[in-house]
């Protein structure tokens, strides 16, 4: 939307009293952002009435220097600097009261290395406001300056590669269920059973830390157990994502202390720790070769809905600053939320080098990583080994797919479960390195390797009509629109 | 026993053909191919002996498959396997890796437990076949 600067300068500009976010400086439409500003893409839904350039300037405003009077202190500072300044307004492409605003950042009001800093000053105050129906934080460009100041994913998917000696295809993990009440002895029997099957990793779920049926120091022992053994019946490097949420940090370091010392190569967190536990856990993983996995538990309560909350495209990023290294970024196919065009974009935000702006995945800006660690995407949720050609084409290789309940499952029990999906894995993989088209071959493929493998055969007979087709809540605005060549 | 290790390892031994056309795939991408060998199959042996340098020149397949064969003739009774490099920023290290070569019989590995306090337990995965020395391990 095209209106000029309505900002109120010299000795009017702090006569005592209340002044239009849009003429205290905070809508400036002819700023150019510069390469060090962080900027943030923002859904505004104005309350009826409420002018959506007056609702953008008041959004920069909040999130940054101002508050809901003039007070004259902000001429001890230099206030043009650290007003954030929203320079454009889009209406929402199919809305009729939604907007698009862009507001730049100055990088002199954060501080380094801190995603709580961050977050205070973008989702703080501002996502309360009255004037506002609705607020979404929809994506933003972090500059090579900010990002230079954070440690990244702890060990990144090549070293995590290098250290479980597994490349060229997707790693393959289950979540133990049930996720409740099972003892530490029965808990252990399913991590051996998975991983000695043939997948990589087993899992902790988001909500098992230390009930009374099973205390901490029970599972991470009896699963360590499994883990060797798994790895001396396979020759192959064996995982397990042992659970450190706990209700304190010192909670946190002594069960993933005790992890280390048992010799486990991998540790997890939720996200519900919050953004400084994640960090400090990022820290402790670096220093102690962990390497870093993160449930996003608790997220969809703000990235789900369009119209409120922060887009899991932000969550992604932040959580790549705060240096992860698997993160939870949906299935597509699966069970939980996740439009293909979006959740590529979650996918290329975890793995590029350089994620270039493509409004039709959502993605509102070009993105330079600075060579911070890649991330690990994990698949997870009512997946199966019969969807295997499409996991592979929509997700690619550098990802974990979690087959929870298409392993523990199977028909033939928890190994057949895993040798299933293990099979299904590789002969798709070989499929699509031979040059052959798996998306429509994909089940040919599968019904060919199943001839040799009964569990597979099994595994596509149990499952192979569930599908989970719903209208996804969260699509992206810009369809795919021919460029200039 | 049948050892896990690489990207193949749960299907049938892959064909010559097969072989073939992943390092076709290999070649396509720009990758340089790498066969190296062992006889100690322990899960965390990183540096297999390698078969010459990591062939950063060979344009075609067939040419990879003939260092394949004369591998297999001088070291048929062990392990060997095939990887590749990817040397562009970001990545500069392995992005396939299989086994294209097995022993006859793999008698696999035995785990030692060396209890500690605490029921803390400290494992030792040892490959049977390292009782004897390099080069006796497996029968030709």
């Amino acid at each position: 939307m095209d209106t000029g600067s309505q900002t109120v300068t010299g000795k009017d500009r702090y006569k005592s009293g209340v002044m239009e976010y849009k003429k205290m400086g905070y809508w400036e439409p002819d700023y150019q952002p510069k390469e060090t500003d962080i900027i943030a893409c923002f859904r505004i839904t104005p309350q009826d009435g409420v002018d959506p350039i007056e609702a953008a300037a008041a959004v920069a405003g909040e999130s940054s220097t101002a508050t809901w009077t003039v007070v004259w202190t902000d001429r001890l500072t230099a206030a043009e600097k650290y007003r954030a300044k929203a320079y454009r307004v889009d209406k929402v492409p199919n809305t009729t009261d939604q907007y698009f605003a862009y507001i730049a950042y100055d990088l002199d009001l954060f501080e380094n290395g801190s995603i709580a800093n961050l977050t205070a000053s973008i989702i703080g105050n501002v996502f309360g406001f009255k004037p506002l129906k609705g607020l979404r934080l929809e994506d933003m460009r972090l500059p090579t300056a900010y990002i230079k100041t954070f440690q990244g994913p702890a060990t990144g998917i090549v070293v995590e590669r290098e250290r479980l000696d597994k490349f060229g295809r997707p790693l393959l993990g289950a979540t133990v269920k049930p996720k409740l009440g099972l003892s530490g002895r029965n808990y252990g029997r399913v991590v051996y059973e998975a991983l000695k099957g043939g997948l990589d990793f087993t899992k902790d779920d988001e909500n098992i830390n230390s009930q009374p049926f099973m205390d901490w120091r029970e599972r991470f022992l009896y699963c360590m157990e499994a883990v060797n053994k798994a790895q001396a019946a396979t020759g192959e490097i064996k995982g397990t994502y042992l659970n450190v949420t706990a209700a304190t940090m010192e909670d946190m370091y002594e069960r993933a202390e005790f992890a280390a010392e048992l010799g486990s190569n991998i540790v997890m967190i939720d996200l519900v720790i919050g953004w400084t536990a994640m960090q400090s856990m990022a820290k402790w993983a670096r220093r102690k070769n962990m390497i870093l996995h993160l449930h996003r538990a608790g997220h969809s309560t703000y990235t789900r809905q369009k119209t409120h909350g922060v887009s899991f495209r932000v969550i992604a990023k932040w959580a790549r600053l705060a240096g992860v290294d698997h993160i939870h970024a949906g299935t597509v196919v699966g069970k939980l939320e996740g439009d293909p065009a979006t959740t590529r974009g979650y996918y290329d935000i975890c793995r590029n080098e350089f994620t270039e702006q493509r409004l039709e995945n959502g993605i509102f800006f070009d993105q330079p990583w600075a060579s911070l660690n890649k991330m690990m995407p994990v698949a997870s949720g009512g997946i199966h080994a019969g969807q295997m050609h499409q996991l592979l084409d929509l997700l690619g290789e550098d990802v974990v797919l979690q087959f929870g309940g298409g392993t523990i499952g199977h028909p033939m029990g928890i190994a057949a479960g895993a040798t299933a999906n293990r099979v299904a894995l590789e002969c798709m993989v070989l499929a699509r390195n031979e040059g052959r088209d798996i998306v429509r071959e994909g089940p040919d493929i599968l019904n060919e390797a199943a001839k040799t493998c009964s569990p597979l055969k099994a595994a596509l007979d149990t499952w192979k009509d569930v599908t989970f087709n719903y209208t996804s809540t969260d699509s992206p605005d810009y369809a795919v629109t021919a460029t200039a060549a | 026993m049948r050892m896990t290790q690489g990207t193949f390892s749960f299907l049938p031994d892959l064909t010559d053909e097969q072989i073939t056309k992943q390092i076709q795939y290999c070649l396509d991408n720009g990758w340089a191919v790498n066969l190296e060998y062992t006889d100690d199959p322990h899960p965390r042996n990183t540096y297999w002996d390698m078969w010459g340098h990591p062939m950063f020149d060979i344009a075609d397949a067939a040419g990879v498959m003939m260092e394949l064969q004369s591998c297999r003739k001088a070291f048929g009774d062990r392990y060997i396997r095939l990887s590749a490099f990817d040397s562009s920023h970001g990545w500069e290290s392995v992005k396939i890796s299989f086994i294209v070569n097995r022993p006859k019989e793999e008698p696999g590995y035995r785990l030692r437990r060396q209890e500690g306090n605490g029921r803390n337990m400290r494992y030792t995965t040892e490959p049977y076949a390292d009782a004897k020395p390099e080069g006796e391990r497996y029968p030709i």
